[in-house]
């Protein structure tokens, strides 16, 4: 019994993905702005498809990457200001990693790095007004 | 020897409406006080007047002076309370920086290894890619 329900699922599945394998084909349309017209399904075909086209996104975002695993540098200081300045949003905040695309270790040690400035006055703790 | 000799940094501010001389006597007070209280000073770094972040003490900017020193934790502690004590010394910090130098010159021991492989590594790869090619 639960073989032949597995069987189905497959087959349907199957006949699920081969319409969408069809579709890729045509996949440049959706560049120009996808139609998100009722026929058009989210198959489990389609997905990987779609994502090594770079996905039917209309703006080209570049990939961020740490700075310090780019540059090299080593030490992340709490003497150096001008570095640690880079990380800082105007009012005194530290930039969150989805902004900057630093990476985790890295930014574990400049957040310990922008705390210990700032309690000998180098960063501020809010900008003031 | 009961207790660990360590690296610290101590970074103090000095009020900067000292004359010349007061403050340099104040920095020289910090260091017999430091080697009085059983830490070695290592370096003693002046780094200017500059500007501070926010007010402290009602000051907007003062003299800021880097201490390097090595000793136990407890003296690193009495140094502290010495510097609080210090009326001039508006604010300081200690940062104990002997693991972080382990740390950096772990990593430079790594990526100079691997500097000096590198060649050898082209080389090997250069060498192996053809044979697998011609067989």
């Amino acid at each position: 019994m639960a073989d032949e329900e597995k069987k189905e699922v497959t087959t349907s599945s199957e006949a699920t993905a081969t319409p969408a394998a069809t579709e890729t084909p045509a996949a440049p349309v959706p560049r120009f702005g996808r139609p998100g017209g009722p026929g058009r399904r989210p198959g489990p075909g389609g997905r990987p498809a779609g994502r090594g086209e770079g996905g039917p996104r209309k703006f080209f975002r570049r990939k961020k990457v740490c700075k310090f695993c780019v540059e090299k540098i080593d030490s992340i200081n709490y003497k150096d200001v001008r570095l640690l300045q880079q990380f800082v949003a105007e009012r005194g905040k530290i930039v969150p990693r989805r902004l900057t695309g630093v990476c985790t270790p890295h930014q574990r040690r400049l957040t310990a790095a922008i705390k210990q400035a700032r309690n000998i006055a180098l960063l501020p703790f809010a900008a003031r007004y | 020897m009961p207790q660990q000799q360590r690296t610290y940094e101590v970074m103090y501010i000095v009020r900067p409406d000292l004359a010349e001389e007061e403050t340099e006597r104040v920095i020289s007070t910090v260091e017999s006080g430091a080697t009085a209280a059983g830490v070695a000073v290592k370096n003693a770094e002046r780094m200017g007047k500059r500007r501070l972040a926010y007010k402290v003490r009602k000051f907007q900017d003062g003299v800021y002076v880097l201490l390097t020193v090595e000793g136990p934790g407890s003296a690193v502690a009495e140094l502290e309370r010495r510097l609080r004590v210090t009326e001039p010394v508006i604010k300081y910090i200690t940062v104990r920086v002997d693991e972080e130098q382990k740390r950096l010159a772990k990593i430079k021991k790594i990526r100079d290894s691997k500097v000096r492989q590198r060649p050898q590594t082209t080389e090997a790869a250069a060498g192996s890619g053809p044979t697998p090619a011609t067989a």
